[in-house]
């Protein structure tokens, strides 16, 4: 349970950090929250040359909101968005705090979660849900992409060698109606990781019709999914029973689990489905809706 | 609320624990606490492969890796005689690979460096080059023809190890046939492990110059293994200090003697320096000690009103490579004869087939004494098939079944005799704090509403306490226990036993019942247990055994000393011994009670003012043999509810009452009890060491290894009975294990009571929400 030998810089500043991926590029990894890299380092299933601290780049820090906006800077820690208390985004919190336990949240980030492109963490299909954009930087330029676009397979991104991601951003809902959002997580204890995992979030309007539908879907892939079928049924329609029950069998044939000692693909995609009908059943009747703007 | 030390006549009373405040403070000294000057340490190369035949082992590069200071391998240990060593089972399992490994993780070299971290940078170094073998990971084909020959050592050229068996076989079979109604239930145990949250590890200090080694060592037994290690070693046993630590859980894991424990020793004595190993999370799971591992066939018969005739069972034990159980040496298949359970059967028959497979060595007592816990899953589940057969409630099934409190002494067709016992009275207790009607009338009404509900009974019957010695031993060291109490001048004393404690509570416990036995508190006795050099001779704390024997030893060491107490006393009071009384607290004139003497003024004396003649000091020392066994009892009853959507199972309650005779302190059973019910919980719904068809381990960690944390576990309702064991010194019969043989036959009895409108009779442990999904969705169930 030791790493192998590794060189060790800290940044303190974005640049000094992006200059240090710069140089050592494929050797180098990023070292955020630790709690994936450090856990394949001491296994020896990770071995990187050189480590990168960026816990101390202040410019990576803190969470913003403007116009119902979330700018989530690179080292947002998963406690603060369980904590955080954003009432049009309710999906974010409701999802924080089924991650892991109170010690790995303090120190896991969000960012970390997501370049690490594990198909079972949670954040994945919680930010394709809400159709957030990741803001990624080298040492010459920056770029903007959605989140669908980021995740290329398993353990593997869209994010370069020599490229920081910066900041997370989750859109504000549409500015009428109520916004309701759940995460289904189906785990054997706590802080284990999902063996499937659900967000589900709906827009309505004053007359219980679908402004916009998210639904991401965890460990059910080689990568985090967005059930983009089940999401276009939705929109426009009222959450009646009968559209619910078609939502959910859509996005559980967008779903292609494999079988594992946590369960066959059979019993993953009928989660799917009874997480997604669960989910939409709680928006629909209303009971965590919250009011977004009065009209 | 709990009582402080302090108090006076403690037995029975819910003293805080004393080791408390040092454990919760972070004041405890394990293991791996222990650091020496000069130290090393040491990491083990392992086998990627479950069988494979070793070409060669290259150390060139891993010699080179800076601070690696020795390597060993197989071929060295043979040069010593060492390559293998003798099991606690009298088999032989291999320290380093001798020419092949026989399970995935096993010992194929040890290095040793001056830090960890370069131990494990040598240890990656090593190059090993394996010629892969056809694995062997089902017991049934390691029995069949076709399969190849494991353990090439042995002159027997087959995979069998051993057949066991008890009772009348012919008989059971006659009563069988004649017996209107059958059941016949096959049931499964998976390997599980005790995984104790501290893994396992040592410290071999060899002292060259004078010849001692001391061995720090996390173990439940370090008398025993002081011996063992001198009979392997060579090293004369004055010469083996073995100092147990604060140990961080057992459970049975740390009965066995470990390979790295060898490694360490045989390093530290080619070194002279102090050599340290301590095994990884994965280490531990993937090749200590697993559990159970036990595929079992029950058929019972009975008469149309539900009365038991004949019992038969029938199972194939997975061993593993080596046959490293920790049982009693005559006793291979440990005490699985109690498979009758709390019923009067007249006619039984069990046999036991000992199995070698590619995987790693054992089984291990996990919180049970000896297979207990399988033979009373066995028992508990078949019962619960008997009575759905007969369309009877399983309450009323065993209430006509149990052993009568009149019965006892009970005589056993497996050959124990039951000590005591009041079955009905215990299960009475149960269901009404359950409320049990009230919860089957609920279920109905639960039922029509769809709901899937189930109430879950187990009543079982341990057997714990080796044991009298004529009957047991391990590797011919009978199975007697020890306490040595001394007395200082001052009225405070040491108490030192042959057992060693992790988490029972002995300090406590054992200090109540000796200030008990002498008028003091528990405040004024130090219990110190797990040093050779100070102990008196004992075979350790498993199978519930602390309280049966050393228990005994330590109420008869105290009584002893009273003898001697009460003719200081005499001398005090300038009266007869003959007329002096003791109550409890004082010794005085009999009719007489102001002119009295407490033992504090009598300590004082032993050391200052003595009767002409008398040997000066107080101290006693008791060896105790147990006449009979002890037959902790309970009834345990689980309301479960499963989630049609997803096959989760919910325990909406637990209601456990348990029987384990007199109680020294009734908050250290409940602490028991909370403990292994949560252990019982895990084996029932998520705990299994799998493996696949290349004998790969599939859960070599706590990722895939699931132990239950507080918010799966769910909340547990406590009740007693106290029926004392008429043979033992205070009556106490030793409770530690109780709820993990008791329970995971009530979790299953629920989830089967929930699905058994639709058809179910079995469910196969760990229930797995997947599982039970499956089983929803086979019965149209699931939505
Ligand atoms: C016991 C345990 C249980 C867990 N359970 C869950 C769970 O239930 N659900 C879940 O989703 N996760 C779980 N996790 C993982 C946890 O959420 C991690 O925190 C997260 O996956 C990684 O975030 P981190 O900040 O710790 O990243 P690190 O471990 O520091 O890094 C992870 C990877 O991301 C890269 N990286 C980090 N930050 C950046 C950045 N800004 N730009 C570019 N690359 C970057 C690193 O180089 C590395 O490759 C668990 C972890 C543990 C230890």
């Amino acid at each position: 349970m030791f790493p192998e030998a590794f060189a060790y810089y800290a940044a303190h500043t974005l640049d000094e950090a992006l200059d240090y991926v710069d140089q050592y590029g494929y050797d180098a990894k990023i070292l955020a929250g630790g709690q994936s890299l450090l856990p394949l380092m001491k296994l020896r299933l990770a071995a990187p040359a050189v480590l990168i601290d960026i816990n101390a780049v202040a410019e990576l820090t803190g969470v913003t909101e403007t116009d119902g906006q979330l700018h989530l800077g690179a080292l947002t820690r998963h406690s603060t968005m369980e904590f955080g208390c954003w009432p049009q985004h309710p999906l974010v919190a409701e999802a924080a705090q089924q991650i892991a336990d109170p010690i790995v949240r303090n120190r896991g980030t969000v960012a970390g979660s997501l370049a690490h492109a594990d198909p079972a963490a949670d954040w994945g299909a919680v930010l394709l849900a809400l159709n957030a954009r990741v803001e990624v930087r080298d040492k010459h330029q920056s770029r903007a992409m959605p989140m669908r676009e980021f995740f290329i397979d398993t353990f593997t991104t869209a994010l370069q060698p020599t490229e920081i991601i910066t900041r997370v951003e989750i859109p504000a809902p549409p500015a009428f109606g109520y916004v309701g959002g759940h995460y289904y997580k189906l785990e054997r204890k706590v802080g284990d990781f999902a063996v499937v995992g659900v967000a589900v979030t709906a827009t309505l309007d004053q007359g219980g019709r679908v402004l916009s539908a998210g639904i991401g879907l965890s460990a059910v892939g080689t990568t985090s999914l967005k059930a983009t079928g089940a999401e276009e049924i939705l929109v426009g329609q009222r959450l009646t029973p009968e559209l619910i029950s078609e939502a959910a069998q859509v996005a559980a044939s967008e779903s292609s689990p494999f079988g594992d000692r946590r369960g066959s693909e059979e019993y993953k995609r009928a989660m799917v489905q009874v997480f997604v009908e669960r989910g939409l059943l709680a928006i629909a009747e209303g009971g965590s809706r919250v009011t977004v703007h009065s009209a | 609320m709990a009582l402080e030390a302090t108090e006076k006549s403690p037995l029975g009373k819910a003293i805080k624990r004393k080791e408390d405040p040092r454990l919760i403070r972070g004041q405890g000294r394990y293991l791996d606490d222990i650091v020496l000057p000069r130290m090393l340490y040491m990491a083990l190369v392992r086998s990627p492969y479950a069988h494979a035949r070793i070409k060669s082992i290259r150390l060139d590069e891993a010699r080179r890796v800076p601070g690696v200071k020795a390597i060993i391998t197989g071929e060295d240990l043979a040069a010593a005689n060492l390559a293998w060593m003798p099991t606690l089972a009298g088999d032989k399992q291999m320290v380093l690979a001798a020419g092949k490994v026989l399970f995935q993780y096993q010992e194929v070299a040890a290095v040793v460096a001056e830090t960890r971290a370069a131990a494990e940078d040598g240890a990656q170094c090593v190059e090993v080059d394996y010629e892969p073998l056809q694995v062997v990971v089902d017991p049934f084909f390691a029995l069949s023809s076709e399969a190849p020959v494991l353990r090439e050592d042995r002159e027997q050229k087959d995979n069998h190890i051993w057949h066991w068996a008890v009772g009348d076989q012919g008989a059971a079979d006659e009563a069988l046939a004649k017996s209107p109604v059958r059941v016949k239930e096959k049931i499964r145990m998976p390997r599980v492990h005790p995984a104790p949250i501290e893994p396992c590890g040592c410290v071999a200090d060899y002292q060259k110059s004078t010849g001692k080694l001391t061995w720090y060592v996390t173990s439940q037994a370090p008398h025993a293994h002081r011996t063992v290690l001198s009979l392997v070693s060579g090293l004369p046993e004055h010469l083996i200090h073995v100092i147990s630590p604060d140990v961080g859980g057992g459970f049975g894991n740390k009965v066995p003697v470990y390979p790295g424990y060898v490694c360490a020793v045989v390093l530290s004595l080619q070194l002279g320096r102090p050599v340290k190993w301590v095994e990884s999370r994965s280490e531990n799971i993937a090749t200590t000690n697993f559990a159970r591992d036990y595929h079992m066939t029950a058929e019972i018969g009975a008469t149309e009103e539900g009365i038991v005739t004949a019992l038969k069972v029938s199972t194939v034990a997975d061993h593993g490579a080596f046959d490293a159980a920790a049982d009693p040496t005559r006793f291979p298949a440990g005490l699985f004869s109690i498979v009758t359970g709390s019923y009067r059967f007249p006619q039984a028959f069990a046999e036991v087939d000992g199995v070698y497979t590619n995987k790693a060595p054992g089984g291990v007592a996990y919180r049970c004494s000896f297979r207990v816990t399988e033979a009373s899953f066995l028992i508990e589940r078949t019962m619960q098939s008997l009575a759905l057969k007969l369309g009877l409630d399983p309450v009323e099934l065993r209430r006509r079944n149990f052993i009568r409190p009149e019965e006892f002494p009970y005589n056993s067709p497996l050959g124990w005799t039951y000590d005591s016992g009041q079955y009905e009275k215990t299960l009475q207790k149960a269901m009404s704090l359950i409320d049990y009607d009230g919860l089957r009338a609920e279920q109905a009404q639960r039922r029509e509403r769809g709901e899937l509900v189930g109430i879950g009974v187990s009543t079982f019957t341990e057997i714990v306490g080796a044991g009298p010695s004529n009957t047991f031993d391990i590797l011919g060291i009978k199975m007697f226990d020890s306490c040595e109490i001394r007395i200082h001048p001052t009225g405070k004393a040491i108490a030192r036993l042959g057992t060693r404690h992790q988490g029972q509570g002995h300090e406590t416990t054992f200090a109540q019942l000796i200030a008990h036995e002498l008028g003091l508190s528990a405040a004024d006795i130090l219990v110190e247990e797990g040093d050779t050099d100070t102990a008196p001779y004992g075979l350790g704390t498993y199978a519930s055994r602390s309280t049966p024997t050393a228990g005994g030893a330590a109420a008869l060491a105290a009584r002893r000393i009273r003898q001697k107490a009460q003719k200081i006393a005499a001398h005090l009071l300038e009266i007869s011994p003959d007329d002096t009384e003791w109550d409890g607290i004082h010794f005085h004139a009999k009719g007489l009670e102001s002119r009295q003497v407490s033992m504090v003024d009598v300590a004082l004396a032993a050391y200052t003012n003595l009767p002409e003649g008398m040997e000066p000091g107080l101290e006693a020392t008791f060896y105790y043999d147990p006449p009979n066994l002890t037959f902790p009892n309970g009834a345990y009853i689980a309301v479960v509810s499963i989630d049609r959507g997803t096959g989760q199972v919910k325990v909406e309650r637990f209601v456990a009452v348990d029987d384990c005779g007199t109680v020294i302190n009734p908050m250290v059973v409940e602490g028991q009890v909370h403990g292994g019910l949560t252990e019982g919980f895990g084996i029932a719904f998520m705990q299994e060491i799998a493996f696949d068809e290349d004998g790969n381990c599939l859960a070599p960690n706590f990722m895939e290894y699931l132990v239950p944390t507080a918010v799966e576990t769910p909340n547990w309702e406590t009740g007693r009975t106290e029926t004392p064991s008429p043979h033992h010194p205070i009556g106490a019969k030793g409770v530690g294990e109780s709820p993990n043989v008791g329970s995971p036959a009530a979790f299953v009895n629920a989830v089967v009571d929930a699905l058994s409108p639709h058809g179910v009779t079995n469910v196969e442990i760990p229930m797995f929400p997947w599982k039970i999904w499956e089983i929803l969705s086979q019965h149209h169930l699931a939505r």
